[in-house]
């Protein structure tokens, strides 16, 4: 086993490329260390990416937020900007383990882990983050949803590293939202979640939506009807019944000790209501 | 196999040593450096008896490799006191009977004094969720609530 620490994202770039044999990328290390430590993952080279300049920064552009993939979620949580932009994608990247873990944990480890549990997942899909990823020929960015492709696989290729998770500059009158359910308070795994993510106009009525649910199958799910069910309208009771009623149709669950299929689809519904409740509010809808 | 060398900031001192690759910062401070405060509970970053304070985040050293701690500063329980003078936390923790079997102990006292570092007047409710990530199968938490609420008073009085 190798360990490196490249100082720019060109060498990680090569390095992995030519690497033969597995190779993880170690940013907080709070999934890859624990898979090494169980013996489910043995790399011959791990590549640190927590030297490349600018990994480890947030950035406020004109354009909206350059989270950098080396960002640990504690420095999220700390960010006044982002904070007040976009709190339903921070409230989900704070719902992520212990403090300990929070000072490690990153929202690009958490994508690329890809668990359909993971927390900030559905947030980032909600807001419309997108991925910007370096590779052997090239910069692309795609949207965050096209990263996971199922449980523990992404679309990566051999040799590419998520730099940055990239937010919109926040639009008037837009509020986004994460809940999760779990059986306790604090340090637990989404049994379901729920993110919502809306604008509306100067009358209340919603413009703009995306919901997205976690857990509820092999990978992220994109609500596209859910949305569709709050568009054009204020966000009374008939629009959240038929957010709830849509979402819970869209789920494809699986059924373990955790939660039966019956459960995370009824709670899917119950969590994508109330999570547009208060991204309405955050919006400024009344 | 000679090991990485790595050169970092353990409680104020400098410190070298040689690790392998896939070493954690956890058996780094236990097995080569004599320095057995953090324990290992579980190794997976759910108990927190391995926390410890790196560049003034509070992280499980079982979660970090060795090699990462080049260049870093490092905090660990045997620096919180000062020779025979204990760290307010660390009184607090005895008077209160807040330990039974010991071995969470040095990762609550650091996790603590995290906590107060960043908030000096924490609620009770701040306490129980700032210290959810240690867990203690003895007290039952109420102890240990109780030491680091008069410790932060005594320490803000400081």
């Amino acid at each position: 086993m190798r360990y490196i620490r490249p100082l720019s994202i060109e060498d990680a770039v090569g390095q992995l490329a030519r690497s033969a044999g597995t190779a993880a990328i170690l940013a907080g290390g709070s999934d890859l260390l624990v898979r090494m430590k169980g013996g489910f993952v043995e790399p011959d080279l791990i590549v640190d990416i927590k030297s490349i300049a600018g990994l480890s920064e947030i950035r406020e552009t004109a354009d909206g937020f350059s989270i950098g993939a080396a960002v640990p979620c504690a420095v999220l949580g700390e960010n006044a900007g982002l904070k007040k932009a976009w709190p339903g994608v921070v409230e989900a990247a704070k719902l992520i383990g212990s403090k300990q873990v929070q000072g490690r944990c990153t929202i690009t480890g958490n994508l690329c882990n890809a668990s359909p549990a993971a927390d900030s997942v559905p947030a980032l899909v909600a807001a419309g983050a997108r991925a910007v990823i370096a590779g052997p020929s090239g910069k692309r960015t795609i949207a965050v949803e096209a990263v996971p492709t199922g449980p523990g696989k992404t679309s990566l290729a051999k040799g590419e590293i998520i730099e940055a998770i990239l937010l919109d500059k926040r639009s008037p009158r837009s509020g986004d939202a994460y809940l999760r359910f779990i059986p306790r308070t604090e340090m637990d795994i989404a049994v379901v979640s729920a993110g919502v993510n809306l604008t509306i106009d100067e009358h209340g009525v919603v413009t703009a939506a995306r919901v997205a649910l976690g857990a509820a199958a092999p990978t992220v799910l994109l609500v596209e009807e859910a949305a569709e069910a709050l568009v054009g309208r204020k966000l009374d009771e008939a629009a959240l019944e038929r957010l709830a009623k849509v979402c819970a149709g869209a789920c494809r669950p699986i059924d373990d000790k955790r939660g039966t299929i019956e459960f995370r689809r009824k709670v899917a519904g119950v969590l994508a209501r109330r999570a547009a409740t208060t991204a309405y509010a955050r919006a400024g809808g009344k | 196999m000679a090991g990485i060398a790595v050169s970092t900031t353990i409680n104020g001192d400098t410190i070298e040593y040689l690790c392998q690759p896939d070493e954690t910062l956890l058996d780094v401070l236990r097995d080569r450096l004599g320095l057995t405060g953090a324990k290992e509970g579980c190794g997976t970053g759910d108990c927190g008896a391995c926390s410890i304070i790196l560049d003034n985040r509070l992280v499980c050293s079982c979660l970090v490799l060795g090699a990462e701690a080049e260049g870093r500063r490092i905090e660990t329980v045997e620096g919180m006191a000062h020779g025979d003078q204990l760290h307010t936390l660390q009184q607090k923790f005895l008077e209160h009977a807040a330990l039974q079997c010991g071995i969470c102990t040095p990762g609550f006292l650091i996790a603590a004094k995290d906590l107060l570092a960043k908030n000096p007047d924490p609620t009770e409710e701040e306490i129980r969720f700032g210290l959810a990530g240690n867990l203690c199968r003895c007290t039952g938490y109420d102890k240990i609530v109780r030491a680091v609420q008069d410790a932060a008073i005594v320490m803000k009085g400081a």
